[in-house]
């Protein structure tokens, strides 16, 4: 057994966050992964880092109010608002912080600036060289620091060179299976190596899950491969940690057909428009003020609408719109947009320079995750964390603002650091070494009776099993959601939850099998898409990206809360359970874009 | 011509299982419109083989993770796209680095050791100062930083170089620009002698045999070959100046003349 102060599980820029803090105060770290840190999936994330700096023209004025007010309304109030206030306070620090540690932020440039739109701003000389911001959708200011558009690379390099410095040691080609825990406490993690196919345990005072999302559940998703919630799966797997909001799930408007590779929004905030089949500017049609600036959710369920009503590009893989960035120009779109431009010549075999890009709503990001508190300690297990992507903190609610996740990730990070730093120093309680090591042996056993058990062979083959759970969750639970639809999504889930017990093995299994990985994580991958799907079926309401045709209002008088599923060990079904959302300082009201249909607390009062 | 018959002769072997020696493994399949070399071997996993290594993260060409031997020349795999190779497709694992298993190798440790060993992290006396604001910085010499920065560690530059081959301790262009990048960041305290016993040695700018392939085959189209050239001068300089000053005064002198250069 290998012993460690803590385990971070997951080494992008949530974990590695997490370790540096709990590292720079003493504390020995180890950190786990399922690919060298610099491989981790927020190297994606292109598009930039909220935080109101105000150093743009377009960004004066831009306070941690403001960044605060944008984050609920984008939240469509299922936000813990707390935390989001906490948050909006610590973003610019750790935006100057990443700075300091290396990251070429792109700096603002006084002069005259003609944007898209022939607006002609004046950035100013005070503001010289200071770190500059671009705009993203959903906000009021130009808010999103980038670099180039390289934005997650530049930051993932940054905060792993510092892990490099502080010599944290990194176990990569690593995947924990499951938790050592004794239903209050949790005392580590089984590991299998990816290397050699071995298991072993690590025995840890504090473990904290920044596994990423669940995206690739979803047939079509932005996410990269190895994002298939395996830290949520793992928590789920306790019984009793519950994960909030799993219904809460984004598509991006814009991921490239085919393929689904992320296109920004930098792209739309840049100034690009969505073209229909006719080449025509669409958005402005549907929401005059943002246009094709507004939230997320808002935009991939005007663009599904439109494709609905035959505007859609047919194509051989389905219909798509068009994204139109010529008007921004070839030095803009080569320099600022460069591995926009790259994505599309190399996977597309089109130059946006002068081409229009075929694109369409995309799987793109989890809200939900494992719930915790505003320290970052999950609920339900002592010693056990959760930050970023794989956690719900809550800050994003039912739909997060583009920019805020990268934010999250660095924010949380180094929140869920320090309450960790105080719970080993002041909470922490004694308990036996003997009774974890024991602990530690009957799980490594139990995951070891698993893959016998695979290798024993049942009939099913995860290939087969995983593109069904894909299917279900892209034509039943996407951008909109009926509940005839959803019924039949949840039933078909409970039956492949089922199958899953029986799976087996094609291959020989022995050392690092892939198929073995697979077959290990799709059990786990099953449940959370029925959580999606259950919890979607159940939330009858419109909320952020849970969009119901058949109930097309934000009900904020019966479901101003947050959903938290737990599965017992063995349990055929999940229970979903509620909680109030935390309401502190802006009260439910219109977002100023989208539907805008609510069922309000004081119509309720009037009738 | 996308609807060829794709034949692939794949590299097998698996280290850990004492069965396995190494060998070729031959799979078939109808070729698809924009097939990509990473949707060729997901279908080949899950259709046909799935014990099957091989590594994708991003699929993107961001991440690093795929670069493989295609048709004998370094490539990421995912940005591959099958139309432009002929219908025979040899795939072999990136020389230079561990084999973990068929396609897949240890790029992961060789580059935490090469990031140890040009200590790729800021060096600044400086506390963080979490009340100050950011300090200023022109944004040419941001982009000049993100430019040298872009490298995703993929491992091509390293297995398409001879020198490498050759000499296992080889720093390899990716640690040269590594060098590059934190020498032309102001943040950076570091003077050009401080960067000297790593990189003016054999194992360092004095290794490169000026073949240039680093350069040919980085997906990223990053100037290596410029770049060590400039280190090259550099470190030329440096020892130059160390025999005739003395090690200490030249440092000083040239993170003086860094520093106005950056501002």
């Amino acid at each position: 057994m290998i012993n460690t102060d803590v385990l971070v599980i997951g080494a992008g820029l949530a974990g590695e966050r997490t370790a540096i803090e709990l590292a720079s105060q003493g504390f020995q770290v180890i950190i786990i992964s399922l690919v060298p840190p610099k491989r981790s999936h927020s190297t994606a994330a292109q598009g930039g880092m909220q935080a109101a700096l105000g150093n743009m023209a377009k960004s004066q004025g831009d306070s941690t109010d403001i960044h605060f007010e944008d984050t609920v309304k984008g939240s469509d109030w299922g936000c813990d608002q707390d935390v989001a206030r906490l948050f909006v306070n610590l973003a610019p620090i750790a935006v100057r912080q990443t700075a300091a540690w290396g990251v070429p932020w792109s700096r603002v440039e006084p002069g005259p600036r003609k944007l898209p739109d022939g607006e002609v701003v004046q950035e100013l000389l005070e503001k010289e060289g200071l770190i500059a911001a671009r705009d993203f959708g959903g906000t009021k200011k130009w808010r999103a620091c980038y670099a180039s558009d390289g934005t997650g690379h530049a930051l993932v390099y940054a905060m792993d060179n510092v892990t490099l410095q502080l010599g944290i040691e990194v176990h990569d080609r690593a995947e924990a299976l499951a938790l050592i825990h004794d239903g209050q406490r949790c005392y580590g993690a089984v590991v299998r190596d990816l290397r050699t196919g071995e298991l072993r345990a690590y025995h840890a005072r504090a473990t904290v899950i920044a596994t990423g999302g669940h995206g690739r559940i979803y047939g079509h998703s932005t996410n990269g491969i190895i994002n298939e919630g395996t830290g949520m799966s793992i928590a789920l797997d306790t019984g009793v940690v519950p994960l909030g909001n799993m219904e809460a799930v984004q598509f991006h408007p814009t991921g490239v057909v085919p393929g689904d590779i992320l296109i920004s929004e930098a792209c739309r905030g840049d100034g690009g428009y969505l073209l229909d089949k006719n080449e025509h500017r669409f958005m402005p049609d549907y929401e005059p003020q943002k246009k094709e600036l507004a939230s997320r959710d808002v935009v991939s369920r005007r663009m599904v609408q439109h494709m609905r009503k035959g505007f859609g590009v047919e194509s051989t893989y389905g219909p798509h719109l068009w994204l139109d960035i010529r008007h921004l120009g070839k030095k803009h779109i080569e320099v600022n947009l460069r591995e926009i431009t790259s994505i599309c010549r190399d996977f597309l075999g089109v130059d946006p320079v002068r081409k229009i890009v075929p694109v369409r709503p995309t799987q793109h990001y989890s809200m939900g995750g494992v719930r915790t508190n505003i320290a970052g300690r999950a609920h339900g297990l002592a010693g056990l964390y959760a930050a970023g992507e794989a956690s719900c903190w809550d800050l994003h609610g039912f739909n997060r603002l583009g920019g805020n996740s990268v934010a999250e990730t660095v924010v949380a990070g180094t929140v869920v650091g320090k309450s960790i730093a105080r719970d080993l120093e002041w909470l922490d309680f004694p308990y036996s070494e003997q009774a974890v090591a024991a602990m530690a042996e009957d799980t490594t056993q139990m995951v070891q009776e698993r893959i016998l058990r695979l290798r024993a062979g049942g009939k099913e083959y995860v290939y087969d099993l995983r593109n069904q759970m894909s299917n279900v969750l892209m034509e039943k639970v996407g951008v909109f959601r009926k509940g005839a639809e959803l019924q039949e999504a949840v039933d078909e889930l409970a039956e492949l939850c089922q199958r899953s017990k029986h799976l087996g093995l094609r291959s020989s299994g022995v050392g690092a099998n892939p198929e073995v990985a697979a077959a290990l994580r799709l059990p786990g991958m099953v449940r959370l898409a029925f959580l999606i799907a259950y919890g979607a079926l159940k939330r009858t309401e419109s909320r952020g990206s849970h969009a119901r045709e058949d109930y097309p209002f934000r009900d904020d008088i019966h479901w101003l809360k947050r959903t938290l599923a737990r599965w017992a060990p063995g349990a055929d079904l999940p229970t979903l359970d509620y909680e109030p959302v935390r309401i502190t300082e802006m009260p439910p009201g219109d977002r100023g874009y989208g539907e805008s249909k609510v069922l309000a607390v004081e119509e309720k009062v009037r009738a | 011509m996308p609807n060829r018959k794709l034949t692939f002769r794949v590299f097998r072997h698996n280290p850990y299982d004492p069965q396995s020696a190494p060998r070729v493994q031959k799979y078939e399949m109808q070729e698809t419109p924009r097939l990509t070399l990473y949707g060729a071997l997901t279908r080949i996993r899950e259709e046909q083989d799935p014990s099957l290594q091989f590594d994708f993260v991003c699929r993107s060409a961001i991440c690093g993770s795929c670069a493989m031997l295609v048709n004998g020349r370094p490539r990421l795999a995912c940005r591959t796209l099958i139309e432009q190779l002929p219908s025979r497709i040899n795939l072999f694992p990136l020389p230079f680095f561990r084999l973990v298993g068929d396609l897949s190798v240890d790029t992961g440790t060789w580059f935490r050791e090469m990031g140890q060993r040009v200590e790729s992290w800021i060096h600044d006396s400086e506390p963080f100062d979490p009340d100050a604001l950011e300090e200023r910085m022109p944004n040419d010499t941001a982009q000049t930083i993100y430019e040298l920065d872009r490298c995703i560690e993929c491992g091509c530059c390293v297995a398409a170089c001879g020198a490498a081959q050759v000499n296992p301790t080889y720093l390899g262009a990716v640690g040269m620009l590594r060098i590059a990048r934190f020498l032309t960041d102001p943040r950076d305290d570091r003077a050009d002698s401080d960067f000297f016993e790593v990189v003016g040695t054999e194992d360092g700018v004095f290794g490169c045999i000026g073949l240039l392939a680093c350069e040919d085959y980085c997906p990223k189209g990053i100037s290596l070959t410029t770049q060590i050239a400039y280190l090259r001068r550099k470190m030329a300089l440096t020892s130059l100046r160390s025999s005739s000053n003395g090690k200490g005064a030249s440092a000083g002198a040239q993170h003086a003349e860094k520093a106005k250069t950056a501002k």
